[in-house]
């Protein structure tokens, strides 16, 4: 397998390398926010003096470097979970199952078990620090018993921080799954690692003090109400008592305390920081600009050279790697460019270029593909319930005539494109239809490759080709659904074609059913961000290929990029074609909300707009740069009527 | 060396530069039909708004409301300094202790920011005084037109006036779109998308604005939901945007905010590149070639950028700051010009982009290619001084002419402001030569300049004067890039006997001599 061979040198050369750079990067700066954390724990206005005394010795003291010890372990661990579970293509929910399928899927529950159990140690090693009541789980009793015996209670402020921690680390994780934490998104512009971290330190403690206020606010409330089972379970399991004289934490006036909300809300906050900033670390480091080498005059390095690696598949971040070399070689660099227009020696044939282009067209090819074939499921399924413009609402109602009277509305929703595809995800045989529509989990045990197959469609594959019959995309996803759904979750059958009158069942579902039903409507956009979730690596090629066709004209000097110019243009203003196509549907147009304050990256969702503006620049480029030359170009009528259209600026 | 000397006198009263030819500027006298392609923006015909936003306050009645609603209100308006100077004012409603305290902490306030904006003194004007103060535009406040724009590829241009609404004109079609925005005030500058037939950034007092007019398009109001607005706490007034060449990225500055922003505008995202020296960032100018930014700020400081890892070499001027800047066309070297000092300043980059480290070699100091010191021209009219502090530099596309708009002074009838134009080469060596002044009708002063991004026949200069008129000129010559010059025959050669002193022989800096 010389193939995964050569995915696999990066991994272990440079992937691991950074990443285990990051994280000793995460360790090393921990001192200073455990430094932090000390004083801003022992913070007292009033007497400074004793306050910095407090802290030196605390910071020096035997309990705070065993502690020390353990956090710096949990940031490793926290370090290889983001390895592990980091991704370059976002994984969209396309409807609230999918995304509860998401966070059910096994994986993801050991992840946040992990992140709970690491903040429950790191809740631990807050309270040590911290001190004073704090600092033991238990304590000796004040008041005796009956027999006169003096037993070891329950230190309730203990429980209450390392409980803090285990729950700030549990929603952490999930809320990281509803953000996309682990997406890594590559920044718009270049800079020095130094720079993009202090740039992004100030945003990462401004969101971990606001992230640890609300679940702070949220631990509070839930330990009011629930807060005696653990307390229970605790004085159970380790035969403590409960100190009568104290007062029980899970009360208002218990709770209601400044200074203990202070500690909570300041652990927190360290807890989440540390954290934060080793994924912080990890993207910075894991998306630096790699350069690969063009061609090489050894044989054995042949497989790292960028040709060969565009066409891996393995790992994902490979490929995004190699493509964003591409475009900033293309537009920084006349030696390597000067490499990608040379010839083979001997033989005279331009293999880089070949295999540079083929790629890069193949991408454009898949993606225009996975447009083209997605309108077409629009155009034949119908729209979103909500939508019932012109031309759309006689497609839906020729397909369900009488249902559309009776609006009945989870037969009706069943009509949304995706609902039809997930339903076939879940239905074993992963039907190679589904794979462009949905890169999102839909069932808690669907696998996790899943995710991979928004990837591009390799030639090889059963989808490649496909007949774009509406037909056969009509019916094929709804006969599987018919069987599967009822199934599985007891909703009505689906498919109103097949179907003209609802069953029994259908008429009366089940609350759950109902609810389910509800949940699993498509949120809106969310289809069409998913469509475009590897815009990323799209964009790279346009960028890739209009810089080179553009520097071409002036440096290529055997013509190799001539030969390939007609199809560079041809798919390109297909791909625009497909995009203005898709842009005309309904919330493929509209902009996401601005989200609030958070670390989740949310690029992925404004990443078809970016995709646009690149697809026309790239074609501008090419044309400002030929000019009338182009009418030279072997091209369709139609192509040509389009391309002229851009020589007159008026796209 | 006093480069004006060596300049042709300025006209006589009542004359205009129309055009150049034959490698001399040639006037008229007929003002009303100089140029059919000009345009006139009277100030009457525009519609102003009388009032600001602040004064309209004033206008209404005091009405009693609760300590809360006043304090909300004013910590919405005015944010914390708002909210303690609320609470000190109703020292009789609440606590003793609470106005007290707050009137103390308002005063360490003021004492910090006063502390503060003695270093950096712009941060007490007011936003349109800052944009007054650091636009390319003289005497912007009171211009018609405040801000203009060539497209890039095109033929059209677009116009802000002063009733805040941008025209669009083209010569292929007969619509012109205005455009209107809530949040188009006070534009400072304008500039449309390179690579794009559509988009044009406007930078506002409060935002940028990226507006995408559709060339086919027969509406003549475009909404203003078209309009993508680039907002950033902090970060305003825009006084100066700059496009990337390639057409991905928008930078935009303001003088506020030490981060000079990069926009991904599809995504509406920014990355701010701060550095903190210089208190702003004023005027931004994107080279040609793609490769520098120049990035000025309010202090005696100035940056440049490159654009591949976005490091900076920082430039510290003497005298005052860097009021303007423009760059030969393949990017190879910057042309600057310093508040308080009236000559320009060469700095010359090594234009290898190539180079795998970030930090390119840069010059070691800049050196003055061009002395604007007043001279004084005896005409038929009496003496005309010239000369002085320049306001903007424009260098035409194929760099071979340098116009430089001079500030004059208002309150000396016999010192105006002018344009004053060099003809310029750039390789083999750079050479500037002296070509003329450019002059419009009597008492009227020229305000805003542009070249022309893609002429054909030479350059064409774009004039905004006082009086709320657009004119071209044109500069008709032969690029000395085409190697046939020669053979067709150079206008020079073909007219040497025109003028008994040929101006244009006699060079005024060449690197050679330097």
């Amino acid at each position: 397998m010389f193939a995964a061979d050569s995915g696999c040198w990066f991994t272990q050369k440079v992937l691991c390398w950074r990443a285990a750079a990051s994280v000793a990067w995460s360790v090393l700066l921990l001192p200073a926010s455990t430094a932090a954390f000390v004083v801003l724990s022992k913070l007292s206005v009033l007497h400074p003096v004793q306050m910095f005394a407090d802290c030196v010795s605390v910071l020096l003291s035997a309990g705070s470097v065993f502690s020390f010890v353990l956090l710096a372990g949990v940031i490793i661990m926290v370090g290889f979970l983001t390895f592990e579970y980091y991704t370059v293509i976002p994984s969209i929910a396309c409807s609230k199952v999918a995304l509860l399928g998401q966070l059910l899927h096994p994986r993801q529950l050991l992840y946040c078990l992990a992140h709970g159990v690491m903040g429950v140690v790191v809740g631990w090693s807050c309270a040590v620090t911290i001190g004073y009541r704090y600092e033991r789980l238990a304590y000796l009793c004040p008041q005796k018993d009956r027999d006169g015996l003096l037993h070891m209670c329950l230190n309730e402020h203990h429980l209450l921080l390392l409980l803090e921690g285990g729950f700030v680390g549990l929603s952490h994780s999930l809320l990281g799954v509803i953000q996309n934490l682990n997406y890594v998104s590559f920044g718009t512009v270049q800079q020095h690692k130094y720079l993009c971290f202090k740039a992004s330190l100030p945003l990462a403690a401004k969101c971990s003090a606001a992230q640890a206020f609300y679940s702070v606010r949220n631990f509070v409330l839930l330990y009011f109400f629930l807060g005696h089972i653990p307390r229970a379970w605790m004085c159970k399991s380790l035969s403590l008592h409960l100190d009568s004289s104290a007062h029980p934490l899970d009360s208002i006036s218990g709770l209601l305390d400044l200074s203990l909300l202070y500690l909570l809300w300041i652990s927190a906050t360290y807890l989440l920081f540390s954290w934060y900033m080793t994924l912080l670390l990890f993207r910075i480091f894991v998306t630096e600009a790699y350069s690969f080498p063009v061609q090489s005059t050894f044989t054995e390095e042949a497989p790292q050279c960028l040709p060969k690696v565009l066409s891996e598949k393995q790992p994902m971040i490979l490929k995004f790697l190699a493509l964003q070399d591409l475009s900033l070689l293309s537009q920084h660099s006349p030696s390597r460019r000067s490499q990608v227009f040379s010839l083979s020696q001997p033989g005279g044939h331009p293999h880089n270029w070949n295999a540079i282009s083929k790629e890069c067209l193949s991408l454009l090819a898949d993606l225009t593909q996975r447009l083209v074939s997605y309108h077409e499921t629009v155009a034949t399924n119908g729209r979103t319930k909500s939508l019932s413009s012109g031309s759309d609402r006689k497609t839906s109602s020729e397909s369900s005539g009488t249902e559309d009277l009776a609006s009945c509305r989870p037969t009706f929703l069943m009509k949304t494109p995706a609902s039809v595809f997930l339903r076939s995800v879940g239905a074993g045989p992963q039907s190679p239809l589904t794979s462009p529509f949905t890169p999102d989990l839909d069932s808690p045990f669907a696998s996790p490759t899943l995710r991979q197959l928004t990837s591009p469609v390799d030639p090889g594959s059963p989808w490649h080709g496909v007949v774009q019959s509406p037909h056969v995309m009509r019916r094929a996803p709804k006969l599987w659904s018919t069987s599967t759904d009822s199934q599985r979750n007891g909703s009505p059958p689906a498919s109103p074609a097949t179907l003209p009158t609802p069953k029994p069942e259908s008429s009366k579902p089940s609350f759950l059913a109902q609810f389910f039903q509800n949940r699993r409507e498509q949120l809106p956009e969310a289809s069409s961000q998913a469509l475009f979730a590897d815009g990323q690596a799209h964009i790279w090629a346009l960028d890739g290929l209009s810089y080179l066709v553009q520097a071409s004209f002036t440096e290529d000097q055997f013509g190799v990029v001539q030969t390939t110019l007609p199809s560079i243009l041809s798919s390109m203003l297909l791909l625009q074609e497909a995009v203005d196509r898709h842009f005309k549907l309904p919330h493929a147009s509209s902009k996401p909300v601005r989200s609030t304050i958070s670390l989740g990256d949310s690029s992925h969702k404004t990443l078809r707009f970016a995709l646009r503006a690149t697809l026309k620049t790239a074609i501008y480029r090419i044309t400002t740069t030929f000019g009338a030359h182009l009418h030279a170009v072997q091209l369709s009528a139609e192509h040509r009527k389009r391309l002229q259209h851009f020589l007159e600026y008026k796209e | 060396m006093c480069s004006l000397t060596l300049f042709p006198p300025p006209l006589p009263d009542g004359q205009t530069t129309l055009c150049e030819s034959n490698n001399e500027l040639l006037s008229g006298s007929n003002t009303q039909n100089a140029s059919p392609m000009s345009l006139h923006f009277p100030r009457e015909s525009l519609k102003l708004h009388s009032r600001t936003e602040s004064s309209s306050k004033a206008a209404f009645l005091d009405h009693s409301e609760t300590l809360w609603m006043r304090s909300a209100a004013a910590w919405r308006d005015g944010g914390l300094p708002g909210l303690l100077n609320e609470i000190t004012d109703s020292n009789s409603e609440v606590p003793k202790w609470l106005a007290v305290g707050s009137g103390c902490i308002l005063a360490l306030l003021r004492w910090i920011s006063s502390f503060h904006s003695s270093l950096f003194p712009h941060l007490t004007l007011s936003s349109e005084d800052m944009i007054a103060e650091f636009s390319q535009v003289l005497n912007w406040s009171d211009c018609v037109v405040r801000a203009f724009a060539w497209h890039p590829h095109t033929d059209k241009f677009a116009v802000a006036l002063l009733d805040e609404s941008i025209k669009i004109y083209n010569p292929k079609s007969t619509t012109t779109p205005t455009l209107k925005h809530r949040l188009q005030r006070n534009v400072a500058a304008m500039q449309w998308k390179p690579l794009c037939a559509s988009a044009l950034a406007v930078a506002c007092q409060n935002c940028v604005l990226v507006w995408h007019v559709d060339p086919c398009s027969l509406s003549a109001r475009p909404s203003s939901s078209c309009a993508q607005v680039l907002s950033h706490p902090c970060h305003a007034p825009v006084t100066s945007i700059a496009w990337s060449p390639s057409g991905a990225l928008l930078l935009s500055a303001s003088p506020m905010d030490t981060s000079m922003m990069v926009w991904d505008v599809a995504a509406e995202s920014c990355v701010p590149l701060q550095r903190v020296g210089g208190g702003g960032v004023t005027f931004l100018s994107w080279s040609p070639d793609g490769s520098h930014v120049l990035a000025s700020t309010p202090s005696a400081l100035f940056r440049v950028w490159e654009t591949r890892m976005w490091t900076c070499e920082r430039w510290p001027c003497l005298k005052g700051r860097c009021q303007s800047g423009c760059w030969s066309p393949d990017g190879s070297r910057l042309l600057f010009a310093v508040e308080g000092e009236t000559v320009i300043y060469a700095l010359t980059f090594a234009g290898a982009p190539d180079i795998s480290t970030s930090s390119l070699k840069g010059p070691q100091a800049a050196a003055v290619v061009a002395d604007l010191s007043e001279t004084t021209f005896h005409t038929e009219d009496g003496d005309l001084i010239v000369g002085g502090e320049i306001q903007s530099l424009a260098w035409d596309p194929r760099g071979e002419r340098l116009a430089v708009l001079l500030k004059g002074d208002p309150q000396v009838t016999n010192r105006p402001a002018i344009i004053a134009v060099f003809k310029t080469r750039t390789s083999p060596i750079f050479e500037l030569l002296p070509c003329g002044f450019v002059q419009g009708e009597p008492g009227v002063e020229p305000r805003l300049m542009q070249f022309h991004p893609n002429f054909q026949h030479g350059a064409l200069l774009t004039v905004c004067w006082s009086s709320g008129r657009i004119a071209h000129v044109p500069f008709y010559f032969l690029t000395s890039a085409v190697p046939l010059v020669g053979l067709s025959g150079s206008p020079s050669l073909l007219h040497p006997l025109e003028r008994p002193a040929d101006f244009a022989s006699q060079s005024l800096f060449t690197e050679l001599l330097s």
